[in-house]
């Protein structure tokens, strides 16, 4: 039987939907108009005022807002409240090291958490349930989302965070939790670690896991369900818009559902940006409708996606969202952290080297490894064997301090990164998704 | 007296040895001493050769990070306890010994040779040669 963890929204009539957000949408851009003077300069240079936007239909009339924007205005620039009235911040890597810094009124906190205990019951999830959070707490939005998402729901919530494997586990077995919230990459060491332990899916009492931050494919899924013994659910967000339960998949597992009475989802061409039809592939834009902290109109997530809007066995009628597939500019997603090449090559500039890297993306085990691979220079080449591995510990430092995780750093000949027509091929990417 | 070393930056994989050695074979470097030192990808070859100027340039041109280092050469008795000997006595006058390599001379079967990368060249030299060892000059090394 599929639950429901607001039937009346999520099951809602187009009709009524529809009517719902053309009331939202005229609000939240008389909101933005009148609380935030970086968003209604950008309404005016492109001579919009809420006047023109009366229904969903005129949304396209609104500026884009961007990654960039949000640089820009970092980090008070796009609030719609005052400090007092926030609550939280969450923060994410930006583009050029700067972060991502979201605020949260509590109201949008608590909506956050109702979309968060959505996909809970989505999957399956009520407050018999007990549910291990082993997504990070902290500035990542995973592990608080999905820990007041596990409230709202009534589950008896296991904080346990990220890491420590063996703890995990033995909170898993012997708190009998029933459903799991964390990566994908980090569910699937999980279940090498048990088996590892002689521990078979019969042994542990889980059902259901909630998996998100970093892309995944559908035999990864099938791995997972395998050898957990569960069923294996995606979820999306960012955390510009919230952060985890902007969409989640249903029983059905064939995309998830946008929550659309706060998110309104376009697909754009990313190189002119315009609106395409519905069923189009192309670039993820994201209108919140409900923000009190941090609105945000047009967000384009860069993230590369197709919408599904027929109807869905679920009985769900908000629409449905692909897993992206791709994106439109070269943030890699790493372990569930939001990577930027040009925040690799600052702290190797920072720190003496040049411009010559090459960043070496791949899953071993399903985990994603980053090599960041160096040309050496005569400036930064010394006799002392001690010193290079020095040098190399700060750069792995540098990296560490700026991205939030761990990368290998490996010295390699000048010139050996191989250029293609002149231009160092930056990136590459081995992972299989 | 001390004696040009190059030290050459090279990967650590199949065929990077033999390419940096195929440069100086080509150009007729004749190599008088040699020392690898390696780490998981990389590694630093130092050698000593007959006309360090002309083989620091042609390993440039040909793409290699390298470096000049100043370092001591000397000659030990081939025998039991030869090393030990100088190593007494760079001991006594507080010498530390960064890295080291020995060679065989061509001519001179009684003696074996040492490199020493030493903290202080100065000192060191001062404290072997008031002991009469005899620390090699770059043409003796070339011509041993």
């Amino acid at each position: 039987m599929e639950r429901y963890y607001q039937p009346e929204i999520e099951c809602m009539s187009r009709e009524e939907l529809t009517a719902l957000q053309n009331e939202r949408l005229v609000n939240q851009v008389n909101h933005v108009w009148n609380n935030v003077p970086y968003y209604r300069k950008k309404m005016e240079e492109k001579g919009v005022t809420p006047d023109d936007i009366k229904t969903i239909a005129d949304l396209h009339k609104l500026p884009f807002i961007t990654k960039a924007d949000l640089r820009d205005a970092y980090p008070y620039g796009l609030m719609g409240k005052p400090l007092k009235d926030c609550v939280r911040i969450q923060s994410t890597s930006g583009t050029t090291g700067k972060r991502v810094v979201a605020f949260y009124t509590q109201h949008d906190i608590d909506l956050w958490e109702d979309c968060c205990a959505r996909a809970i019951m989505a999957a399956g999830g009520t407050d018999e349930d007990v549910c291990q959070v082993s997504y990070g707490y902290g500035l990542f939005t995973g592990g608080p989302g999905l820990n007041g998402g596990s409230h709202k729901v009534g589950c008896l919530t296991i904080p346990t965070s990220s890491g420590n494997t063996e703890r995990q586990i033995m909170f898993i077995k012997d708190l009998s939790a029933t459903i799991l919230c964390c990566t994908p990459s980090y569910a699937a060491y999980l279940g090498e670690s048990m088996k590892e332990m002689g521990m078979t899916p019969a042994d542990i009492p889980l059902k259901a896991g909630i998996f998100g931050a970093e892309a995944w494919s559908e035999e990864m899924r099938q791995d997972i369900q395998n050898t957990l013994g569960i069923k294996a659910y995606d979820i999306y967000g960012l955390t510009e818009l919230s952060g985890p339960g902007v969409s989640f998949e249903c029983s059905a597992q064939s995309g998830m559902h946008v929550n659309e009475d706060h998110f309104i989802a376009e697909i754009i061409d990313p190189n002119t940006g315009e609106v395409l039809p519905a069923g189009s592939k192309g670039e993820l834009v994201f209108t919140s409708l409900t923000k009190e902290a941090f609105p945000l109109l047009r967000y384009r997530t860069r993230d590369i996606c197709m919408l599904n809007y027929e109807p869905c066995p679920c009985g769900r009628t908000h629409v449905k969202m692909c897993k992206p597939m791709g994106r439109s500019d070269d943030m890699l997603i790493i372990r569930g952290v939001n990577v930027f090449p040009s925040q690799i090559e600052a702290v190797l500039l920072k720190n003496g080297y040049q411009a010559n890297y090459q960043i070496i993306v791949d899953r071993v085990k399903n985990t994603d490894t980053l090599d960041v691979q160096v040309e050496m220079t005569p400036e930064m080449f010394t006799d002392n064997m001690g010193e290079i591995a020095r040098r190399q510990r700060v750069l792995i430092d540098g990296l560490r301090s700026m991205l939030g995780i761990t990368a290998k750093v490996s010295l390699v000949a000048p010139k050996s990164i191989v250029r293609s027509e002149g231009k160092a091929v930056r990136v590459i990417d081995k992972r299989k998704i | 007296m001390f004696i040009n070393q190059i030290s050459i930056f090279l990967e650590n994989k199949p065929g990077a040895l033999n390419a940096m050695t195929k440069v100086l074979a080509e150009n007729n470097i004749d190599l008088r001493a040699m020392f690898l030192a390696e780490a998981a990808e990389f590694g630093i070859v130092r050698i000593i050769v007959d006309n360090c100027y002309s083989a620091s340039v042609l390993l440039r041109d040909a793409g290699y990070v390298c470096s000049i280092t100043p370092v001591l050469g000397v000659q030990i008795p081939d025998a039991p306890g030869g090393l030990n000997e100088v190593l007494n006595d760079l001991t006594e006058a507080n010498i530390n010994i960064e890295y080291m390599y020995a060679f065989l001379g061509r001519k001179n079967a009684r003696h074996a040779y040492m490199i020493f990368r030493v903290n202080d060249n100065g000192a060191a030299t001062a404290a072997l040669s008031a002991k009469g060892i005899k620390v090699l000059s770059p043409d003796a090394v070339c011509n041993l």
